[in-house]
């Protein structure tokens, strides 16, 4: 099979399998779930497969068909989508064995629906991570965007819609109000949106122009949580917990700042901007963020919320990176992406489990719970260290990168950014560490226990011993992204 | 088929306007209705052939009689006219094919055959007006369109649609009226009613009042019409209460086709002849066409009554057609009259669902419709894809156009800044409005379950996943309603000086 038609079976083999689990549901729900891992299993295969040519330097695409003049339905497949899919996919697999246990042991209401939106909000991440110009990626971002709405509102009450709109809400304001006419923008003045190595805009647009084009694109892309366009995350925290994890952990918040680094890189180019004053304070908004999110996060008593604030800080990471400009801190952008992606899941993973197995949602009531689930928290604490950046955890490398980049620029302002965020995230996730492991469970003791349902648990020990495999085993991944700046190295 | 192929821009008429009479000696039940739907869907494959023949070879013309022009009349179908014939006759087969069940509910069966000589009278003189090549038979296919729409709206069993209705003839006229009183004065000037000859003697007599006055009239009188706002207080409540099937039929295509007369009018006749008409008309519309999209929006969005809801969400959706031909560039006109085409798409759809909801929940009012997406999730699925569609999301028609009118919008540089913001704003102010929808369809509690046990058919189903599908079809293939806008445009600015 060629390269095109297999970037094409990457994007329906979900939708298939949507069709196929919802027709499983009707029979039973063991058929739907094997179903479900089949897919998860096909898809991981298909994009993988597409791996060896990308390292090998080759681009595949295809180009489906040409909607206005100029305007196309394109897909490539670069370094930075293959790591992106390759990701998403992979973790999907490990994902839906985790909702298995997790929505079975919670007795959650509509599986069947869950289970196919799911795979069609796969299916949107596949097209926004091969998307090979700003106009296919805009169809897959909107896609995905409205896929998920169903599994942030799955619970249905009142609560849940209200938080759902704030969702839904900020998503489609910021990308029909900014990310929108920032591509209408960059097609009229650069006459196409293909993603090019060294970018498209140089010569085509200058002066302060360039930054009010980047800043449309960077808070039209609310997914990936600058702020002040962050607040959907935490919202989003009322959906079932397998959704925050790939999706608000792994898929939907990696799409945005995926989105970001490919403009920067592609359609910016980072000489560029690097050459541009006016896009300096791109730097200086991922940074507050970082600090301000975490500083948001010190404050949160929900588990759940306390880890979506942490993920908005570490998009920021991303994002703070790709915006240094040197290509050290690019490889760092993307290497982060992956090793957020461990950290977060697993984090998550566990956030699930403790509450499957003992309704608990708040930070508090984790006192003295590392012995009744020491698999689960053994887990959580590899995700929390992953978090901080301490080795050998996946954290480390990327931070190693990112640190890297800035005192290739000699930014000193992104390293001191990073050593104070490091101190605050060291702050909100260790006190949740020595509470579960060293203090008592608060008298009375509430009732008794164990580990959440073995799916769960076999899903988290896996994200958590791939925490640590990325510390040691990073070689490929980097190789595979040193590709994104060749040409500037 | 040689023979009677040449003859195609006279049947697009002939055709329904025959069968109007014997529908209703149609007593037995459900054959007015079978004969209405099979001359509906007869006029939508002449539609067809007439596009391809003016996509293949030019514009269509048709001497009646074989009389030549200006003394004969003519009929002359170009990329415009093509393109709204699809729009008015595909709406009319639609609702016709889908609605059957709806509208048994909500027509006796004694008024029917009336009822259904009165849809064909309405199709006729649509058509008629878009064939038509002179501004007195314009006129006259106007009169029958509007009084056949007038017993349309008022042949439901609500007995609101009746003052509204009152309000529509009055208004409706008026409009007539001061159409009559331009073409009047032009004749006067003139001495001829055929467009093509009338743009060429307009020349010799441009500067003279008559003409202007002549030229206000037709305008306004077009824009009362076409519900530009603010001339557009007629059209939420005749809308609102006119049976289901005919409010997916009028609004999918009746104010359109007076925008087409407008065009027609003010590109054709006078924009190459009367100084500064391109900026008069510009300047006059353009913040008609903003206020509108902002006002139809913002008043959308508070609406509790969905179909009163969706009728502002016209009122605003006329207004981008109106930005779009205010612009008097290739890719505005371009852009508006590809909207014309993809709003046809979204709201024929979206009412079509709505006819579907009427017929199982207990009203129509947003708190009647708690719950409505459990208990239709087919139908509310094709509502939320066409919603989609007018919001201007990625993949479905209505974002072509949008796209199409930011590009031309943008043409205009900096002062285009202050446009786009009002494009953008409004499509956020259409995702409050179809959201707020979606919530409570969703999720709102059900009050009373089962409180009535009809169960929709599966033709309307199909029938209005069919509309829902060509919202994404032509969101993705745009082709063919993106070459004759194009043509079109081009058309009608090639009289530009």
């Amino acid at each position: 099979m060629n390269a095109g038609s297999t970037i094409i079976l990457a994007l329906l083999l979900p939708l298939a399998g949507a069709v196929a689990i919802a027709l499983a549901g009707r029979i039973s729900a063991n058929l739907r779930e094997t179903v479900t891992l089949a897919t998860a299993g096909g898809l991981a295969m298909t994009v993988w497969s597409l791996l060896p040519a990308v390292m090998a330097g080759e681009r595949p695409g295809v180009s489906i068909t040409e909607l206005l003049p100029g305007v196309e339905i394109a897909f490539s497949v670069e370094p930075l989508g293959m790591l992106f899919a390759a990701l998403a996919s992979g973790l999907w697999i490990i994902n839906s064995l985790y909702s298995i246990g997790y929505m079975r042991g919670n007795n959650e209401r509509n599986q069947t629906r869950f289970y196919v939106m799911f795979a069609v909000s796969l299916a949107a991440t596949m097209g926004v991570a091969f998307a090979g110009n700003l106009f296919t990626l805009f169809l897959f971002y909107e896609a995905l965007t409205l896929s998920t709405y169903p599994l942030v509102s799955h619970k249905g009450d009142a609560a849940t819609v209200r938080s759902a709109r704030v969702y839904l809400g900020i998503l489609l304001t910021t990308s029909i109000g900014l990310f929108l006419p920032a591509i209408i923008w960059t097609y009229s003045v650069a006459g196409t949106g293909d993603f090019v190595t060294g970018g498209i805009l140089a010569s085509k647009i200058n002066g302060p122009a360039v930054g009010l084009l980047l800043g449309l694109f960077v808070f039209g892309i609310g997914k990936a949580a600058v702020m002040p366009v962050h607040r959907w995350l935490p919202a989003a925290m009322v959906a079932p917990t397998p959704v925050s994890a790939l999706l608000h952990a792994v898929a939907v918040v990696k799409a945005g700042v995926f989105a970001v680094t490919k403009i920067i890189v592609y359609i910016f180019g980072v000489d560029f901007l690097f050459a541009e004053p006016s896009s300096g304070w791109l730097l200086y908004a991922a940074a507050f963020t970082i600090i301000a999110a975490s500083v948001v996060a010190l404050r949160q008593q929900n588990l759940k919320r306390l880890l979506a604030y942490s993920t908005i800080a570490q998009l920021s990471y991303v994002v703070m990176a790709a915006a240094v400009l040197k290509p050290l801190a690019e490889i760092g952008a993307a290497i982060h992406m992956v090793a957020h992606a461990f950290g977060k899941i697993t984090l998550f993973f566990a956030a699930g489990a403790i509450y499957v197995a003992s309704r608990k949602t708040e930070v508090h009531q984790l006192r003295g719970i590392g012995l009744r689930m020491p698999v689960t928290m053994t887990a959580f604490t590899i995700g929390a260290l992953s978090m901080i950046g301490v080795p050998p955890t996946g954290g480390f490398v990327s931070k190693w990168y990112i640190l890297a980049g800035a005192f290739q620029a000699d930014n000193y302002f992104a390293v001191a950014t990073i050593i104070v965020s490091t101190a605050l995230n060291a702050a909100y996730f260790l006190p949740i560490i020595y509470m579960a492991w060293f203090m008592r469970e608060p008298e009375p003791a509430a009732a008794a226990h164990g580990e959440a349902p073995w799916p769960a648990v076999l899903a988290l020990a896996i994200t958590a011993v791939l925490t640590i495999a990325f510390f040691f085993f990073n070689g490929a991944t980097i190789q595979l992204e040193r590709q994104v700046v060749e040409n500037l190295l | 088929m040689s023979g009677l192929g040449q003859h195609l821009p006279a049947l697009q008429v002939v055709v329904p306007i025959l069968v109007a009479p014997m529908v209703v000696l149609l007593r037995p039940r459900g054959l007015a209705w079978a004969a209405s739907t099979a001359a509906s869907v007869l006029s939508f494959v002449i539609a067809i052939e007439l596009t391809l023949q003016v996509l293949g070879a030019g514009p269509v013309g048709y001497l009646m009689g074989s009389w030549p022009a200006p003394y004969g009349i003519e009929l002359r179908v170009d990329a415009l006219s093509a393109l709204l014939l699809l729009v008015v006759t595909g709406a009319s087969t639609v609702a016709l094919v889908g609605g059957r069940q709806s509208l048994d509910a909500q027509i006796e069966a004694d008024r029917q055959p009336y009822f259904f000589a009165a849809w064909l009278l309405a199709l006729a003189g649509l058509s008629g007006i878009l064939v038509a090549a002179d501004a007195f038979n314009i006129f006259v296919f106007m009169e029958i369109s509007s009084l056949a729409s007038y017993v349309l709206i008022a042949g439901g069993p609500d007995r609101r649609a009746l003052p509204s209705v009152f309000k529509y003839l009055i208004m409706g006229t008026i409009g007539a009226t001061f159409y009559l009183i331009g073409v009047g004065l032009i004749y006067m000037m003139t001495g001829t009613l055929n467009l093509a000859d009338m743009e060429l003697r307009i020349h010799a007599v441009g500067d003279l009042t008559p003409i202007l006055a002549a030229a206000g009239f037709i305008t306004v009188g077009l824009a009362l019409k076409a519900a530009i706002f603010p001339l557009h207080v007629w059209l939420p409540n005749a809308y609102t209460y006119a049976p289901h099937m005919a409010t997916a039929f009028l609004a999918a295509c009746s104010t359109k086709v007076s925008l087409y007369v407008l065009l027609r009018f003010d590109f054709f006749v006078f924009q190459g002849n009367l100084e500064g008409h391109d900026l008069q008309f510009a300047i006059y519309l353009m913040p008609l066409a903003v206020l509108g999209i902002l006002v139809g929006s913002a008043v959308a969005m508070f609406e509790r009554n969905i179909k009163r809801l969706l009728a502002f969400s016209s009122v605003a959706q006329i207004g981008y057609m109106m930005l779009g031909a205010s612009l008097v560039s290739i890719a505005g006109l371009t852009a508006g009259i590809l909207h014309i085409f993809n709003h046809a798409l979204a709201k024929g759809t979206l009412f079509l669902a709505v006819a579907s909801f009427a017929m199982v929940a207990a009203g129509l009012r947003l708190n009647e419709l708690s719950g409505i997406a459990r208990r239709m999730p087919w139908t509310f699925g094709a509502f939320v894809v066409a919603g989609l569609s007018l919001i201007g999301i990625p993949g479905t028609a209505g974002f072509v156009s949008k796209w199409y009118l930011i590009m031309a919008v943008m043409e205009l540089g900096p002062a285009g800044v202050p446009l786009v913001a009002v494009i953008l704003i409004s499509s956020l102010m259409a995702v409050v409005y179809i959201w707020r929808i979606v919530e409570v369809a969703c999720f709102a509690k059900t009050e009373e379950q089962g409180s009535s046990a009809i169960a929709v058919s599966p033709l309307m189903v199909a029938v209005t996943w069919l509309a829902a599908l060509a919202n994404i079809y032509f969101g993705l293939a745009p082709a063919l309603p993106l070459t004759l806008s194009g043509d079109a445009a081009a058309e009608l600015l090639r009289h530009l000086p």
